[in-house]
C-alpha cells in the first residue's frame, strides 16, 4: 500500500476510488506490531499459544494476558492492540452470558463467532468510529460437534481454521503449521507443537524477552477452556527449547 | 353462579388431559380434544398439540388464550433463532424460551405446558413447565386436569426404551383412562410421534378408544 | 374528579360527571387504577425442608428430591443441593421455579468469576451476604423469591453456615433447618451438638440420616430419596439419591 491515501484514508465510511477502505487496512497493520498468536485444532481439541512480548523488565510476570476465557467452554486469544481486544473480550462474554440466560444452554461457538464478527464489522462502517486494531481467535469444544476454531479480522471477516497464525511472525508460523498433520493429532501433541512454533518464530534480535502463554479446550478438559496445567506447560516449554537447540546446532551446516 | 349457565362468564379453557413420553427413537405426545367454557364444550375436536418448530411441539393446558399466545411467541422466536443458528434449535432451548415467559409472567398466566421434541444432540426429550414457571426434564410427563386421575397408571406402566407402537398404545391407554374420569377432558385422542424424521400425526376417534372397567 | 375517558369509551354523562361502565372515584381521592398491580405470588411447586449443620472439619447439608404441587408428589427428581464453587455449597427450599432462577444467577456469577481467572474465588460469607441483599430487595418490591436458602462452606478453613429467607431475614448458626426440619430435626441436631460439639464426619452423616428418617415419618411433603452435600478442606462431594432408612416395626405393636 502506498503512503498516499490521498484523502480517502481519513474515515472508515468512505471508499477509495479503487474500492478499498484504508482505515480497515491500517487496522490490519496494527497486528504486525503484536507478538505472534497461533491456534491449532486437532482430533479432539484446540490449543492456543501466544508469544507475549515483554518490553520492560519492570513488568510483573503474568500481566497483560493475551488469552481469555469467554465462557466455560470458549477461549479467546487476541492479537493487536490489547486495549481494543479487551473490549471484544467483554462483548463476547456478554453475548455468551446472554445466550445462556435466554436459551438455557452454552452458546454454540459458530453463533458466538457470528455475533462477534458482526460487532467488529459494525466498526468499519461509520465515520465516527475507527475499526478495532485487533484480531481474535475463538476456540471451543462440543461433545457432539468436536473442536472448532475461528479467526476474526479487524474487517469483521471470519473463517474457520484447522490451524492459524496472526501477529509479527504469522508467515513463518503458518509455514510451520502447514507441515503438521493436524486433523488426527492428540491435544497433548498440539501443545508441544504450538510451543515449539512460538519459540521457533520468535525473533531474538528484535524482541528480547517474551512470555509463552498456552491454553487448551478439549475432550480431556470436559470441553472447558483452561490454561494448560503447570506440568504440561513446563514439559512443552522444555521440548520447545530442546528443539531450538537442535535447530541451532544444525544451522551452520545449512549455511 | 348459576350452575348450568356458568359458560356465560367462564373463560375458555383447555380443561385437559395431555401427555408426552420418551421412547427409543424419540417422543410420543398426546392430548384429548375437549375445550370447555364452564361445563359447555366449546370445541369437541380441538388440537392441543401445537407445532413450535419442525421438531419441537408443545402440549397446552390451562387458559386457551394464554397458552396459544405463548406458543405463538415461542414459535416466532425459535424459528427466527433457527435461521440465525443455521440449524434446528435444541428441545432444551425451546423449553428454556417457554420457561422464560411462563416464569416472568407467572402472576398473570394460567399455563401448564409440556415441551417435547427431538434434536440431534440429546434425541427425544420431554420438558414439563407447570404453573409456577419451573422447568424439569422428565422421561414421561402428564398434565392438565385429567392427569391427576392417572398418575398411578403412568407410574405402573411406563418403561424406558419402549418401541414406537408400544409407547403409542401406552399414551392412548393413559389418555383414555384420564378422559373417562375427567369431565373436562374427552372427545378424541390426538397423537404425535416425533423422531429424527419429523412428526407423524394420528387421531383415535372417541368410538375407537380402548375400553376399561366402567362400573 | 371523575374518571377521564379515552377515545374508545363512552363519554361522561355530563361534564366532569361519571362515565358509564367506569370506576367512580370519590372527590379528593386520586387512586389511579393503572398503578395497582398484583404482586407477590404464592409458591406453586415447592420443595420441603433443608437440613444443615457443621461438624469438626466442615459442613453437611441435605434436602430430598421432591418438588410438590400442592399435596401432589409431582416431580420426584428435583435436586436442590448445589455446589457453587470449591468453597461453597448451597441448599434451597420453597418454590422450585424461584430456586431455578436464583441458581442461574449464581451460576452466571461463578462463570464471570472463573473468566476473570485472577485466582480469587467467591467465599461463603460473600455469597450469603449477597443473597440477603437479593432477598431483601425482592421483598421490598412486594415480589419476594419464595425460598429459604442455606449457604454452607469453609471460610478461611473455618466451617460457615448461614440462612436467608424470603423476607431477607438472615442468621448464622452451627445448625440450620428450614420448614418442618426446624421443628423436627433441629432439636435432634442441637441435642447431639450439645453432647459433642465436634462431631466427626462419620457421626455427622449418621445424625443427618436420623434427621431425614424422622422427617420422612412426620413431614407429609417429604420424600424417601434425598441428596447429601459435604464440604471439607478436601473439597465438595454431593451424594445421592440416598434412600431413607425406614423402620415400620412399630406397626406390629398396635392392635
Amino acid at each position: 500500500m502506498s503512503s498516499i491515501g490521498t484523502g480517502y484514508d481519513l474515515s472508515a465510511s468512505q471508499f477509495s476510488p479503487d474500492g478499498r477502505v484504508f482505515q480497515v487496512e491500517y487496522a490490519v497493520k496494527a497486528l504486525d506490531n503484536s507478538g505472534t498468536v497461533i491456534a491449532l485444532k486437532g482430533k479432539e481439541g484446540v490449543v492456543f499459544a501466544v508469544e507475549k512480548l515483554v518490553t520492560s523488565k519492570l513488568y510483573e510476570p503474568g500481566a497483560n494476558r493475551r488469552i481469555f476465557t469467554i465462557d466455560r467452554h470458549v477461549g479467546m486469544a487476541v492479537c493487536g492492540l490489547i486495549a481494543d481486544a479487551r473490549q471484544i473480550v467483554d462483548i463476547a462474554r456478554r453475548e455468551a452470558a446472554n445466550y445462556r440466560s435466554q436459551y438455557g444452554v452454552p452458546i454454540p461457538l459458530k453463533y458466538l463467532n457470528d455475533r462477534v464478527s458482526m460487532y467488529m464489522h459494525a466498526y468499519t462502517l461509520y465515520s465516527a468510529v475507527r475499526p478495532y486494531g485487533c484480531s481474535v481467535i475463538l476456540s471451543g469444544y462440543d461433545i457432539t460437534d468436536g473442536p472448532a476454531m475461528f479467526l476474526i479480522d479487524p474487517s469483521g471477516v471470519s473463517y474457520g481454521y484447522h490451524g492459524c497464525a496472526v501477529g509479527k511472525a504469522k508467515q513463518a508460523a503458518k509455514t510451520e503449521i502447514e507441515k503438521l498433520k493436524l486433523t488426527d493429532m492428540p491435544t497433548q501433541d498440539l501443545v508441544k507443537e504450538a510451543a515449539k512454533i512460538i519459540y521457533l518464530v520468535h525473533d531474538e534480535l528484535k524482541d528480547k524477552n517474551f512470555e509463552l502463554e498456552l491454553s487448551w479446550v478439549s475432550k480431556e478438559t470436559n470441553g472447558d477452556h483452561q490454561r494448560v496445567p503447570d506440568n504440561v506447560f513446563v514439559e512443552a516449554e522444555k521440548s520447545a527449547k530442546q528443539a531450538m537447540d537442535a535447530e541451532s546446532d544444525s544451522e551452520p551446516e545449512e549455511v | 353462579m348459576d350452575y348450568v349457565n356458568d359458560w356465560m362468564n367462564a373463560a375458555e379453557s383447555t380443561g385437559t388431559s395431555i401427555m408426552a413420553a420418551e421412547f427409543a427413537d424419540g417422543v410420543i405426545i398426546g392430548a384429548d380434544s375437549r375445550t370447555t367454557t364452564g361445563a359447555y364444550i366449546a370445541n369437541r375436536v380441538t388440537d392441543k398439540l401445537t407445532k413450535v418448530t419442525d421438531h419441537i411441539y408443545c402440549c397446552r393446558s390451562g387458559s386457551a388464550a394464554d397458552t396459544q399466545a405463548i406458543a405463538d411467541v415461542v414459535s416466532y422466536h425459535l424459528n427466527f433463532h433457527a435461521m440465525e443458528l443455521g440449524e434446528q434449535p435444541l428441545v432444551e432451548t425451546g423449553a428454556a424460551v417457554f420457561r422464560e415467559l411462563c416464569y416472568n409472567y407467572r402472576d398473570s398466566l394460567m399455563a401448564g405446558i409440556l415441551v417435547a421434541g427431538w434434536d440431534r444432540k440429546k434425541g427425544g426429550q420431554v420438558y414439563s413447565i407447570p404453573i409456577g414457571g419451573m422447568c424439569v426434564r422428565q422421561a414421561v410427563s402428564i398434565g392438565g386436569s385429567g392427569s391427576s386421575y392417572v398418575y398411578g397408571y403412568v407410574d405402573a406402566n411406563y418403561k424406558t426404551g419402549m418401541s414406537k407402537e408400544e409407547c403409542v398404545n401406552f399414551v392412548i391407554n393413559t389418555l383414555s383412562l384420564a378422559m373417562a374420569r375427567d369431565g373436562s377432558s374427552g372427545g378424541v385422542v390426538r397423537i404425535g410421534v416425533i423422531t429424527s424424521e419429523g412428526v407423524e400425526r394420528r387421531v383415535v376417534l372417541g368410538t375407537e378408544l380402548p375400553k376399561f372397567y366402567e362400573g | 374528579m371523575f374518571n377521564t375517558t379515552d377515545a374508545y369509551s363512552a363519554p361522561p354523562l355530563w361534564k366532569n360527571g361519571p362515565v358509564p361502565g367506569a370506576f367512580y372515584n370519590f372527590p379528593g381521592s386520586n387512586v389511579d387504577k393503572q398503578h395497582i398491580a398484583q404482586h407477590s405470588q404464592a409458591p406453586v411447586t415447592t420443595a420441603t425442608s433443608v437440613i444443615a449443620f457443621t461438624f469438626n472439619s466442615g459442613v453437611i447439608i441435605a434436602g430430598d428430591l421432591l418438588a410438590s404441587y400442592g399435596s401432589l408428589a409431582r416431580f420426584r427428581d428435583c435436586p436442590r443441593i448445589m455446589k457453587v464453587n470449591d468453597n461453597i455449597i448451597f441448599g434451597a427450599g420453597g418454590d422450585y421455579g424461584d430456586f431455578q432462577y436464583v441458581k442461574d444467577l449464581i451460576q452466571q456469577k461463578i462463570i464471570d468469576e472463573e473468566c476473570l481467572d485472577d485466582g480469587f474465588k467467591l467465599k461463603p460469607k460473600s455469597l450469603y451476604c449477597w443473597l440477603t441483599r437479593v432477598m431483601y430487595n425482592r421483598r421490598s418490591r412486594f415480589d419476594p423469591f419464595w425460598n429459604t436458602f442455606v449457604v454452607g462452606g469453609l471460610q478461611e478453613g473455618v466451617p460457615f453456615l448461614g440462612t436467608v429467607d424470603k423476607l431477607g431475614t438472615a442468621y448464622e448458626d452451627k445448625a440450620i433447618c428450614t420448614g418442618y426440619g426446624a421443628h423436627l430435626a433441629l432439636p435432634l441436631i442441637r441435642d447431639a451438638l450439645e453432647k459433642n460439639p465436634l462431631l466427626s464426619e462419620g457421626e455427622a452423616v449418621g445424625l443427618l440420616k436420623k434427621c431425614m428418617e424422622v422427617l420422612y415419618y412426620r413431614d407429609a411433603r417429604s420424600f424417601p430419596k434425598y441428596q447429601v452435600g459435604i464440604i471439607t478442606k478436601d473439597g465438595i462431594k454431593i451424594e445421592g439419591p440416598v434412600d431413607v432408612n425406614q423402620n415400620w416395626q412399630l406397626a406390629h405393636m398396635i392392635n
